[in-house]
């Protein structure tokens, strides 16, 4: 026994000495700039900074963060700049987080989430030389302020589509949804989904049910616990009871949580199945892709980036943006596996509405859609 | 050799107490910066990466490595005591981590395991947030009022969990626990609600706290009122703990309440007392967090996470503190320092969130346990012999 260590010490020194015994490349030559981005000046590109401030959900939450992250990071990866982000673990780090990004010299902050509107909006009236963008909040004020641009979208138009489309491929009649929180950001999506199957019952006679949400009360039904977006046992609790009521297919605006969702239509042996949100559910959740009739998506990380690139090339505007369905800033992902199970005729009811929409000739009510 | 000597030296030191207890709390810290810096370089593949030329080209891997961790280090040091600002910001992370952690300590030491310091902030900052935005007081008067507010909701919080252990019996432990779901539940139903919600907002985030209601500070630092509150709490604990009855009472019911009892002290109204003072003290960490001018002069608006894990730190704070008033203050600054230096060393030296989380786990854990830095520091000595062939960095090799 007493050898043990003596050869674990040899085995890792061995390890060690085969490892460590590779040729070092050779010193690089500073290499031509030749990869540069069209988009910029050549030697802009080195001090241009982008950087990044989460709230307290964090980069990897699955979620709204970590969707915006990646329009940072592939925004980076497009105009070879540099980057800087920092998570914040509680509400009382936003201020110093945005502040200490304003110190790292960053040319445009990008901050993630309404919480952070008060800290950003201090920040940008404070350095008018740095430009803000703030993703899914609007900020009171905003508008006086030519560096602060919000990035909103508009999901209650592709989520009417889904209703739509659920309400034309349920058999029992009832679909679902619920949410993670009830804040702005995640009702619109459910206001859009009862909007859009009440739509179809007045379209095409059916009486399609929707539980889970009621758009009339502005109530329904939430994942309960401390932390609902992560609480992913508590999302197939309120997915299993939406199931037992008879929905059939079901619509989690809860983040991390809407997995639950997930994990009840794949137990149910074809007989649930989901429309996923945020992403397109077959790349983001691909081991559900058997349960996903479609997504609603909802382009941060293409916002963010357009606007780290608007800031890159001069062209900063404080106009907010908003995704719709106009500009494929929301909208309803591929059919995936369920390309041949939708009706034709469903799919072009669909495109048709989505020029409605569009158009203005239907308009849907959401409180919370951005004005 | 070394290793005697060092024994030498650390049984000679041991003879006298305080100088032996500053020895293992440095090697607490030099062994988590150690465990931290191979979970930093373990964790870059492009510092591992490098490990490939450790024999032909050793500066590489170890210039980088020399260089991640360095650089993270510095950033930790500079963002938590390097220089006026960055101590303020200590304070400023500290004080309601010093206050949550003196009723938790107090709670303690009653014979009480309160874990409903996070509820008792979270009510503490509703009720204060609340006072803050929605009544318009004149300068001192609505500072004063908002305070008494936040403090009273902390005890009336902690004051149920004691009411119902001394009356019926409830298990306080239990009790706490569902008094905070309690109160995280009320304050989301809350910020839906007109009286709390931001005016034109349908987001739940309250308006900010009128300028007459926000804790004074120094311009241009973080350094506010609420430290100074926060050390006149710990004295006043220490006072009421060490010179009074009625902390003599709490002290016996907590060390014996049979033989309390029989000495003719009443349990159930010791309880209740405890419960009280520790809510208060919890409640006025909450009122920190509601009141306590950021960064840009105004209080963080009160929302879902504003107390974030005050109450849950606080526990970690009392126990490292030993339930004592200068124990608490000074884990209370090592957990702000921490929490400052982290914010810094994810911005400056792009040190991941989790790993900062890690690396303040690891520190605490090492000064919270001497008797396991006694114990790896000559475990280290004595391996250290045989493996002077290879370089000590062998095992990060991958």
């Amino acid at each position: 026994m007493k050898k043990l260590p003596a050869v674990a010490t040899l085995a890792t020194a061995a390890l060690l000495a085969l490892a460590g015994c590779a040729e070092p490349p050779a010193p690089q030559a500073p290499q031509p700039s030749t990869s540069e981005s069209a988009g910029g000046s050549g030697d802009g590109a080195a001090a241009f900074k982008a950087c990044m401030v989460s709230d307290s959900g964090g980069f990897d939450d699955k979620s709204f963060n970590q969707t915006s992250y990646k329009g940072l990071t592939d925004a980076v990866a497009e105009l070879g700049i540099e980057s800087n982000e920092v998570q914040s673990s509680t509400n009382a780090d936003f201020a110093p987080n945005v502040e200490a990004m304003v110190a790292d010299g960053c040319n445009i902050i990008v901050t993630v989430g309404f919480l952070l509107d008060d800290a950003t909006t201090a920040a940008a009236e404070a350095n008018p030389d740095i430009d803000f963008a703030i993703v899914d909040s609007n900020p009171e004020g905003s508008a006086d302020l030519d560096n602060l641009k919000p990035l909103l979208f508009n999901t209650a138009e592709s989520s009417f589509l889904a209703g739509y489309l659920a309400a034309g491929m349920t058999k029992t009649g009832t679909v679902g949804t619920f949410g993670g929180l009830q804040i702005p950001t995640v009702t619109i999506f459910m206001d859009g989904f009862a909007q859009g199957v009440a739509h179809h019952n007045e379209t095409k006679g059916t009486d399609v049910q929707v539980i889970g949400w009621s758009s009339e009360n502005q109530d329904g039904q939430f994942v309960p616990g401390d932390d609902p977006f992560q609480n992913i046992a508590g999302g197939k609790q309120t997915a299993d009871t939406l199931v037992s009521q008879g929905a059939d297919i079901l619509f989690p605006v809860a983040g991390p949580a809407g997995e639950g969702a997930l994990q009840a239509a794949q137990s149910s042996g074809g007989n649930v199945n989901a429309i996923w949100v945020d992403t397109d559910g077959c790349v983001s959740a691909e081991q559900y892709c058997p349960q996903l009739i479609s997504s609603v998506y909802k382009a941060m990380d293409l916002a963010v980036a357009d606007a780290i690139r608007a800031s890159y090339d001069d062209e900063f505007s404080n106009e907010p943006y908003v995704g719709t369905l106009e500009n494929d800033g929301t909208g309803l992902a591929p059919f995936n596996e369920f390309e041949d199970d939708v009706p034709a005729e469903l799919k072009a009811e669909l495109e048709q509405l989505r020029t409605d929409i569009t158009s203005g000739t239907i308009q849907i009510e959401s409180a919370a859609q951005p004005k | 050799m070394v290793s005697e000597l060092l024994g030498w030296v650390l049984r000679r030191l041991g003879r006298w107490v305080p100088w032996r207890d500053v020895l293992i709390t440095a090697l607490a810290f030099v062994l988590a910066f150690l465990v931290g810096a191979v979970l930093m370089i373990v964790s870059d593949p492009a510092v591992v990466g490098q490990y490939a030329y450790l024999f032909t080209a050793p500066q590489l891997p170890l210039g980088a490595s020399w260089e991640k961790v360095s650089s993270a280090y510095a950033a930790l040091v500079a963002g938590s005591v390097g220089g006026w600002v960055p101590l303020t910001e200590t304070t400023a992370q500290a004080a309601p981590l010093i206050c949550a952690g003196l009723g938790v300590g107090l709670a303690f030491r009653a014979g009480l395991f309160n874990i409903g310091a996070q509820g008792q902030a979270v009510v503490g900052a509703m009720a204060a947030a609340w006072v803050g935005f929605s009544w318009h007081l004149p300068p001192g008067i609505h500072l004063v009022v908002a305070v008494t507010f936040g403090m009273l909701a902390g005890a009336v919080w902690g004051g149920i969990a004691g009411v119902l252990k001394a009356r019926a019996g409830a298990h306080e432990v239990i009790v706490t626990i569902m008094l905070n779901y309690i109160a995280t539940g009320l304050l989301a139903f809350a910020l839906t609600t007109t009286a709390f919600q931001r005016p034109g907002r349908a987001d739940p985030i309250s308006p900010v706290v009128d300028w007459n209601a926000t804790m004074p500070r120094l311009e241009g630092s973080r350094l506010h009122l609420g430290f100074v509150l926060a050390l006149a709490a710990a004295v006043l604990v220490w006072f009421l703990m060490e010179r009074s009855v009625a902390g003599f009472t709490i002290k016996s019911v907590g060390l014996n309440p049979h033989a309390a009892r029989t000495a003719g002290m009443s349990v159930s109204s010791s309880t209740v007392l405890a419960m009280l003072i520790a809510g208060a003290l919890a409640g006025l960490a909450g009122v920190q967090a509601a009141l306590g001018p950021n960064v840009s002069g105004t209080p963080t608006p009160l929302s879902g996470g504003l107390v974030g894990s005050i109450g849950f730190d606080a526990i970690t704070v009392a126990l490292l503190g030993r339930s004592r008033p200068l124990g608490t203050v000074l884990a209370g600054l090592l957990f702000g320092g921490l929490h400052a230096g982290g914010l810094a060393m994810q911005s400056q030296a792009q040190t991941s969130a989790e790993l900062t989380t890690v690396l303040q786990a690891l520190i605490v854990l090492f000064v919270a346990a001497p008797a396991l830095v006694t114990t790896v520091v000559p475990f280290l000595k004595a391996r250290r012999a045989p493996l002077t062939g290879t370089t000590p960095t062998g095992g990060l090799s991958s």
